[in-house]
C-alpha cells in the first residue's frame, strides 16, 4: 500500500519533469499576473503595499485554479484512470498520491516564488514569514479541495467552467483566512488565530477528501 | 507447468440499457477456468458496457454477477481480473519500462518478469524506448505485457486486435491460449474472428438478448 502510494508519486514527477514546459504555466501565470499589477496600478508604492497580501493570494489562488484540470486530465483520457480504478490497492491512498505529486508540481514552485514577488511589491519584511507559512498551509489545501472538483468534472466534454464555479466558493475560506493573515502581519498584529484555522483546514482535508474523490472518480470513469 | 486453481465467473439474468434504450436483457452465462469467451454483436449491441459492467465501471440495471459463487463485489474478483480497454492505459511519456514498473507496483507479481513478459510480445529491447516512440500496434503489446507481468486470472479485453498486424494477431492468440490453458480464462470482443479451436472458445451474441420486453 505504502509503496504504491510512493510509485504514483514518483509516477506522477516523472510525468511532469517529461512535461516540463506545461507544467511551469501556473507558475508563469502566477509571475505575470503579479508583475502586472504595478504597471496597472502605477507609481504609488503605499497602494501596492497595502493591496501586496491580497495581490499575492489572489494569483497564487487563480494560479492554482489553472493547473488543476491537469490533475486526472490525462489519466482519465489514456485509460491509465480505468486501471488505477481496478488497482487492488485502495484508492483513495492511490488518490491521496497524485494529490501530493500535484502540490509539489504546482504549489512548490509557487512557495518559492512569492517571496520574491512579495519584495517587489515592497510588502514589509515582518510579514514574509507569515506569507510563505500561509501559502505551506494553503497551497496543499487548493489541491486538496480542488481534487474532489477535478473527480466531479473529468468525464464532462467541457468541466472547466463548472470547476471553477464548483471550487472557487470553496476556496474563499482559505483566501480570506490567508490574505488576512499577511495583511496583519504587516501591520504587525499577531495572526496565530487565522494560521490556526488553515492548519485545522488543511488536517480536515487530508483526511476528508480523498474518499469523496476516489468515488467521483469512480462515477467519472463511468 | 504453472496451472491456476479453479474458478467460476457466473452471470445471471444481466440487463444494461442506455439513454432509456435497453442494450441486453436476461443474458446468462457462465465460464469456468480453461474457457474463453469471444462476444459478439453488432455496433451498438453493448458488448463494451458489457465489458464495463463487469469491471464495476458500469453498474448493471438487474441481474447479477459472481465470482467463485460470491457477488462480485464482495469476493476477490476485482484482484484476479485485468482489463484492457479502447485505450491502452499507458503513459505516453514514460518509458516501457516505468510503465510496466508502475503496473507492477498497483497490482500483485504475476507469473512472468518484465523482461520475460516483454520478450514473450515481442518488445524486447524496447525497455527505455518512450511510450510515444512505439507504434500502436506496439503499444497494445505493451499493455497485453502489463497482463503477463501482474497476477490474474480472468482478462477482459475489449477489441484487442485493433492495430495489429497479422503476427501481433497471431501472438495475442497464443498468449490467450496459453493463459486458458493454464487455467485462467478470457472474454474478449473483436470484429477479427479468431482461429482457436471451438473446444476452449465460447460465443456469445448480444443481438439475440435485445428482446423487447416491452411486450
Amino acid at each position: 500500500m505504502i509503496a504504491a502510494f510512493f510509485a504514483v508519486i514518483r509516477r506522477d514527477l516523472l510525468l511532469a519533469f517529461r512535461r516540463r514546459a506545461e507544467m511551469a504555466n501556473p507558475l508563469f501565470f502566477f509571475v505575470l499576473v503579479v508583475t502586472l499589477f504595478p504597471l496597472a496600478v502605477g507609481a504609488q508604492p503605499h497602494l501596492l503595499q497595502e493591496m501586496a497580501p491580497g495581490v499575492i493570494w489572489v494569483s497564487a489562488l487563480l494560479a492554482a485554479l489553472l493547473s488543476l484540470d491537469g490533475m486526472f486530465r490525462s489519466d482519465f483520457e489514456d485509460g491509465s484512470l480505468e486501471q488505477m480504478l481496478l488497482s487492488s490497492q485502495p484508492l483513495a491512498i492511490l488518490v491521496l498520491g497524485k494529490i501530493i505529486a500535484h502540490w509539489l508540481v504546482t504549489g512548490l514552485p509557487l512557495l518559492l516564488a512569492a517571496p520574491l514577488l512579495a519584495m517587489f511589491l515592497g510588502l514589509p519584511e515582518q510579514a514574509m514569514g507569515t506569507l510563505w507559512l500561509t501559502l505551506i498551509l494553503a497551497t496543499p489545501l487548493l489541491s486538496l479541495i480542488g481534487a474532489i472538483g477535478v473527480a466531479l468534472t473529468v468525464g464532462l466534454r467541457r468541466g472547466g467552467m463548472i470547476l471553477s464555479l464548483l471550487v472557487l466558493p470553496l476556496y474563499v475560506p482559505v483566501l480570506i483566512f490567508a490574505s488576512s493573515a499577511v495583511g496583519r502581519a504587516a501591520e504587525g498584529l499577531p495572526v496565530s488565530a487565522q494560521l490556526n484555522i488553515l492548519l485545522a483546514m488543511l488536517l480536515a482535508a487530508m483526511v476528508l477528501v480523498p474518499l469523496p474523490t476516489s468515488i467521483a472518480l469512480k462515477m467519472s470513469v463511468n | 507447468m504453472y496451472k491456476l486453481q479453479h474458478n467460476e465467473l457466473a452471470v445471471n439474468k444481466l440487463a444494461c440499457s442506455r439513454d432509456d434504450r435497453l442494450l441486453f436483457s436476461g443474458l446468462s452465462f457462465s465460464l469456468q477456468s480453461g474457457e474463453m469467451l469471444l462476444l459478439e454483436g453488432s455496433n451498438g449491441s453493448g458488448k463494451t458496457s458489457l465489458l464495463r459492467i463487469l469491471c464495476g465501471f458500469r453498474e448493471a440495471d438487474a441481474g447479477e454477477i459472481t465470482w467463485n459463487n460470491q457477488a462480485h463485489a464482495d469476493s476477490h474478483f476485482f484482484e484476479d481480473m485485468a482489463y484492457i480497454g479502447h485505450a491502452d492505459g499507458v503513459k505516453k511519456e514514460l518509458t516501457v519500462l516505468e510503465n510496466l514498473r508502475f503496473a507492477l507496483a498497483l497490482s500483485k507479481p504475476g507469473q512472468y518478469s518484465i523482461d520475460q513478459a516483454l520478450a514473450k510480445v515481442q518488445l524486447a529491447g524496447f525497455d527505455d524506448n518512450a511510450v510515444q516512440t512505439l507504434s500502436a500496434g506496439q503499444k497494445r503489446r505493451l499493455s497485453l505485457a502489463r497482463l503477463l507481468v501482474t497476477h490474474n486470472i480472468l482478462w477482459i479485453l475489449d477489441e484487442p486486435f485493433t492495430s495489429l498486424d497479422k503476427q501481433g494477431i497471431e501472438l495475442i492468440e497464443t498468449l490467450m491460449l496459453t493463459h486458458v490453458t493454464q487455467g485462467g480464462m478470457v472474454i474478449l470482443t473483436s470484429h477479427h474472428d479468431l482461429s482457436l479451436s471451438t473446444r476452449v472458445l465460447k460465443r456469445i451474441h448480444l443481438d439475440t438478448f435485445q428482446v423487447d420486453t416491452w411486450q
